[in-house]
């Protein structure tokens, strides 16, 4: 394990950041810290880094107490959002910065740091940048600047803070998927902040789900989106469609319908609510199936390759969002005010909180 | 700060702009006159009186000006002012960062007192200035024994003018940095402690070349006060003639004995020094437009 984190705790006055969070980041991994605004993610990355100090805790990298070590010391590279390179300094200052700033003893020579920011500057594909200022070059460009710049010192963990938040949506998924590819390749232990599920269930090793300073869920993306660990989790990756459940040994029933519940047989005569996601359901143009819901087709949205449907069912007041491809809603030749049925394939009980 | 005017471009279709007049132009008499008033103004107390002043200090010609310059209260107070300069700007330079710094980077109880004090040396009039430093230095002031014991004079010398000068104009390099500082936020300092700059080295790399042009701006504007300043200077130095009168307490006392010609040859250096000054701060403004249009 490269970095622990053990039992932290940051407030500022009345709000609790983070809450005795205790994480362990893999060694060349990349992990995701996601959760919405305020879950403290970015407070607990920038404890890493020692940009802030915890209230109390501690933060080991390599075994080594860090957690009184002054962020110049530290050993990490930071990507800021904003970017955050030097205004007045040129593309190829802004990489050998970490460098220059050595003391003399460590400090390469002048050849040396060349030949490595060049290198670095080509690995971010914009050596032709070198002697551009940084307000001269795009937003895409500018983060791959900024992560040059934070390898150049050849950090021990690399910490991203919301890398793609401030760009658009085009070139936020090139750049993401190109920032997989440079993990691949160079295998640095990081850590990147986001609030977008998708970015995290992209690019990233391992996701932390955090939620008002604490970690809900951490795991691998596909046991994070497959096997959320409760209600939040449920909730924050992805749409998802909630129903109050009426739980009797064993089964759960929604209306009239019932949906096996094999991990619930010891409960009886409880409720609950259950999960499905807007494309776990089957949907169905006659009443072929037992266990399937009756409900009227509302609005039709196409959105690209996907239909969205929003249906409603005869008791719930509620509407129920239904996806699926383009091509499967030809097929079935629905349209708006048609009777349609849907069929469940996939869903996830919680029982009420006490 | 620095009133960046935008220059409207002109329309692709003059015929349109002549025949139709722009919703948002006023009309042409208001125009007029809102340009006249201010020429009017500018000329009766800028022009004229600058022009006054060059006018009557070269009257008798260059060698009766030249003559009131090197006279040796004259020339010794040219050389007082300047050497007061010479302390106040660093002092002023010190002070200005340290407190933009600290109340721009750094959360501390009593932020917002420090905030709203720190305008005082210009609500306070001079006088008073002048005053308060009396008390508190003078050989009857609150610190006088102890001075008079240590063998050090602050009142009627040349420390009690500093003084009074750098109070004076404490506030105008803070005053400068502050909101430049709060607009930059302190994430390029971030990106720069990371990188294992220490907090010396972010400073002169970093957060200095950010901030060249407003503490410029504001050593310029400090500079401009500390040589004009006369009230509370004329309370603490004594008037001592060639020792501890400054340019325009110099002024004062030619003017007082009638001697005009020479009174204005003084005034003329100090209102040399004052368009020497409005001329720098001119060509950092451009420098600055330009730097941030970048």
């Amino acid at each position: 394990m490269s970095i622990r984190i053990h039992q932290i705790n940051k407030r500022f006055k009345d709000f609790v950041a983070v809450d005795n969070v205790t994480l362990e980041l893999p060694e060349g991994e990349l992990t995701a810290l996601l959760g919405p605004s305020g879950s403290g993610k970015t407070t607990l990355l920038r404890i890493i880094a020692g940009l802030e100090q915890p209230d109390s805790g501690r933060i080991e990298f390599y075994g080594e107490d860090a957690t009184h070590q002054h962020v110049s010391d530290r050993g990490v590279g930071f990507v800021f959002q904003h970017y955050a390179l030097f205004k007045h300094m040129t593309v190829y200052e802004n990489v050998a910065y970490g460098l220059t700033v050595k003391p003399r003893r460590f400090r390469p020579s002048k050849d040396e740091i060349r030949k490595k920011v060049m290198r670095l500057l080509e690995l971010v594909q914009l050596d032709w940048t070198a002697h551009r200022y940084p307000s001269q070059l795009s937003g895409g460009q500018r983060q791959r600047i900024a992560l040059a710049r934070a390898l150049a010192v050849e950090p021990k963990v690399l910490l991203l803070d919301e890398p793609f938040g401030a760009l658009d949506a085009k070139v936020r998924a090139e750049l993401r998927r190109w920032l997989r590819r440079l993990h691949d390749e160079i295998h640095v232990t990081s850590v990147f902040v986001t609030h977008d599920q998708e970015e995290a269930l992209e690019v990233s090793d391992r996701v932390v789900v955090m939620n008002q300073g604490r970690v809900e869920q951490e795991g691998t993306p596909e046991e994070v989106y497959d096997h959320p660990a409760n209600p939040f989790v449920y909730q924050f990756l992805g749409n998802v469609n909630r129903f109050h459940t009426h739980i009797e040994s064993g089964h759960a029933r929604i209306g009239n319908l019932s949906i096996p519940a094999p991990e619930l047989t010891d409960v009886d005569q409880k409720s609950g609510l259950t999960y499905i996601r807007p494309h776990d359901f089957e949907v169905l143009a006659e009443k072929s199936a037992e266990n399937a819901i009756h409900a009227v087709i509302e609005t039709v949205l196409v959105v690209g390759p996907t239909v969205r449907l929003e249906l409603r069912t005869d008791s719930a007041d509620e509407l129920i969002h239904v996806e699926l491809p383009k091509h499967r809603f030809r097929e079935l030749g629905l349209l708006q005010g048609d009777d349609a049925w849907l069929k469940p394939l996939n869903s996830r009980i919680f029982l009420a909180s006490a | 700060m620095s009133s960046t005017s935008t220059s409207v471009p002109l329309l692709s279709t003059p015929d349109l702009s002549h025949t139709w007049k722009r919703a948002t132009d006023e009309p042409d008499w208001v125009r007029r006159s809102l340009i006249t008033i201010a020429l009017v103004f500018l000329g009766l107390f800028l022009v004229l009186p600058l022009a006054v002043v060059l006018y009557s200090a070269f009257e008798q010609g260059l060698g009766v000006w030249y003559a009131a310059i090197t006279e040796p209260d004259a020339a010794a107070s040219i050389r007082l002012t300047l050497l007061v300069v010479v302390f106040v700007v660093p002092i002023n330079v010190i002070f200005g960062v340290a407190v933009a710094w600290a109340i721009t980077k750094f959360e501390f109880p009593g932020k917002p007192l420090l905030l709203a004090i720190i305008d005082m040396p210009f609500a306070i009039s001079p006088v008073v200035v002048g005053l308060i430093f009396v008390i508190l230095f003078g050989s009857q002031g609150w610190l006088g024994n102890w001075l008079s014991a240590h063998d050090m004079r602050i009142i009627f010398a040349v420390p009690g003018i500093i003084i009074v000068i750098a109070f004076g104009t404490l506030p105008f390099v803070a005053r400068e940095l502050i909101p430049l500082m709060q607009q930059q936020g302190k994430q390029e300092e971030e990106a720069s402690l990371t990188l294992g700059a220490s907090g010396w080295k972010t400073f002169w790399y970093v957060t200095l070349p950010n901030i060249k042009w407003g503490l410029i701006y504001g050593v310029i504007l400090c500079n401009a006060r500390a040589m004009g300043e006369f009230g509370a200077v004329a309370i603490v130095s004594g008037r001592i003639r060639g020792e501890t009168n400054t340019m325009p307490l110099h002024i004062e006392v030619l003017y007082n004995e009638y001697m005009f010609t020479a009174a204005f040859a003084v005034s003329s250096i100090l209102t040399g020094l004052a368009l020497v000054t409005i001329a720098i701060k001119s060509t950092v403004e451009w420098f600055e437009s330009r730097h941030n249009a970048e």
